[in-house]
């Protein structure tokens, strides 16, 4: 006769008991200011206090102003990086899930150590690799006297840096997603005679979908929010969305304006994160046993 | 395993040149750093450790150091305890609002570092907050809290939870489990979790820059010398940011494989 009802109720506060830090937390550091950005957004132009009539100016202003242009070049470009990136991981993520073994999380940590590092100072050594008398141009120079332009400032090189940076928030998803697949299913379809292409529509890409899909979320979310690329290797060829908001919170002083750029950028990448976290099991990715 | 061996050697052969490729602006930036010359020409006509050597009497860049180590302790202590808890109740137990909490969790993560600054900086504004190192670290928490909660539920999902009840069936009080039994199996979770905390904290830029005032991190530092123009001061603390990071995550790691392998002989 063991207490069975009782024990789940226990175990029902005791899980809550245990996420109250962390909800109690992130309501004061992560809900709290997302309200703010939404209550700046409605105060009238160029103020800084928070306690005024509200007014709909600044969303009209957004609305009839160019700032469209912004946002369709980030999350074009967003969208253009998690394509490179998906083509670039695939490989990597199917070579750490099946075929380094025992290599396999020296490689991981090979791949993490760059997060660490500030990405201004990554995309700095990339200047100074492909700048004129750089690490490249200068070599082809002195070794073979070609001599060519630099390749820094244009569009290109924004998605390249993108893609440079946001590799291992690709990366560690999708290899997540890949190590879901259980051998035995691959091994059976491929005793059934399936080819190489069926193997990896029926299965490999059905069952690593969780992993996957969060790689492209995950790495798309943060390109939006991209900066430093575009200002630091782009040399403002083109502005992102991130830019305008910076430019309205600085230059022009205006946080209603740039508060209410913030609220539009929210709503997307918001919308887009929820409905597709809704989607999945969390603890089947993570490794639940 | 005969079927495609080249095709194993082709993800090689791709994972290596991705590896270079990942780590070829961290070359460029030594190689600037070892140069005696106020410019950055390549092929480097004097090689030499000058800058290196200023670099490192400079007061301003030692009050640097400080402040970021400072940030990136306190970030540390924080964010492991808090997350230690979260992660139990995002793995191991079972109750109501799990699957929502889960989510609200992952929030933070999946969101545009620099509007979440400027969102903190808004909302320090709107409480009257001063901005300094202070703000800096609970601006760092919102986003590392819930990095660390997700790597140690890692290491949660693959506790056996019988372990702890098997503790309480011989008598043990909650205290004792905790200490002797929960701990010390969701130790390389902590530890994982607590590198990670320190080192992103140490290497973040978009949340610092709005919330630290008028303190400064290295990150902050180098990003407003890139802007006013070359100095090679920039390559040198840029290396030894980056090496400094190395350092840590490859000894933390060998410290886990470490203890691993002292466990491993001890139960033989």
């Amino acid at each position: 006769m063991t207490p069975a009802p009782d024990q789940t109720r226990r175990k029902l506060s005791l899980g809550a008991w245990h996420a109250l830090p962390v909800i109690v937390f992130l309501l004061l550091g992560f809900v709290a200011p997302l309200l703010a950005v939404i209550g700046y957004s409605v105060m009238p132009e160029r103020t800084f206090s928070i306690w005024q009539a509200p007014t709909a100016e600044n969303y009209v202003t957004v609305f009839t102003g160019t700032s469209y242009i912004s946002f369709l070049w980030s999350l074009g470009l967003a969208a253009l990086t998690v394509f490179f990136l998906a083509l670039i991981c695939y490989p990597i993520a199917l070579g750490l899930a099946r075929v380094f073994g025992r290599w396999s999380s020296a490689l991981t940590l090979v791949f993490t150590i760059p997060l660490f590092v500030s990405e201004n100072v990554r995309m700095y050594g990339w200047i100074l690799f492909l700048i004129k008398n750089g690490v490249l141009l200068g070599t082809l120079k002195s070794l073979f006297g070609i001599e060519m332009d630099s390749w820094l400032f244009t569009r290109g090189v924004i998605v390249f840096g993108m893609v440079y940076v946001y590799l291992p928030f690709m990366l560690f998803p999708m290899t997540l997603g890949v190590s879901m697949v259980p051998r035995e299913t691959r091994d059976a379809a491929f005793d059934l005679g399936a080819t190489r292409w069926q193997v990896f529509r029926e299965i490999d890409l059905p069952l690593s979908m969780p992993g996957v899909v969060i790689g492209f979320l995950l790495s798309f979310v943060l390109a939006v929010g991209a900066i430093a690329e575009f200002k630091v290797l782009g040399g403002q060829q083109v502005i992102p969305i991130t830019h305008d908001i910076e430019i309205a919170f600085t230059y022009s002083q205006n946080w209603p304006l740039g508060a209410a750029l913030s609220v539009l950028l929210m709503l997307v990448v918001g919308t887009l994160v929820l409905v597709v976290l809704r989607r999945f099991d969390l603890d089947a990715i993570l490794g639940r046993r | 395993m005969a079927r495609g061996n080249w095709r194993y050697g082709a993800v090689w052969a791709w994972t290596l040149t991705v590896v270079i490729f990942l780590y070829l602006p961290g070359v460029c930036l030594l190689l600037a750093s070892l140069t005696e010359s106020r410019y950055f020409i390549f092929p480097i006509s004097r090689w030499g450790l000058d800058w290196w050597g200023k670099t490192f009497a400079s007061l301003e860049i030692r009050a640097l150091f400080e402040t970021s180590v400072l940030i990136a302790v306190c970030v540390t202590v924080v964010a492991v305890t808090i997350a230690f808890f979260g992660a139990l109740a995002f793995a191991r137990y079972d109750w109501k609002g799990r699957a929502l909490y889960q989510r609200i969790v992952l929030l933070p993560i999946f969101f545009p570092q620099s509007v979440l600054g400027l969102a903190l900086l808004l909302w320090f504004s709107a409480l009257g907050v001063d901005l300094s190192w202070k703000s800096a670290i609970f601006a760092h928490l919102v986003w590392i809290v819930p990095v660390v909660t997700l790597v140690i539920s890692i290491q949660v999902y693959s506790f056996d939870p019988a372990l702890e009840e098997a503790a309480f069936d011989l008598g043990a009080n909650r205290w004792q489990v905790f200490r002797e039994v929960t701990l010390p199996v969701l130790f390389p979770g902590i530890f994982s979790g607590a590198l990670f905390a320190f080192l992103l904290s140490w290497g973040n830029f978009p949340l610092s820059l709005y919330t630290t005032g008028a303190d400064t991190t290295i990150p902050e530092y180098l990003y407003a010398k890139m802007v006013a123009g070359y100095t090679p001061g920039v390559p040198v603390l840029g290396t030894v940011s980056t090496a400094s990071a190395a350092i840590l995550l490859l000894g933390g790691y060998a410290l886990i494989v470490a203890r691993r392998r002292r466990r491993a002989a001890s139960e033989d």
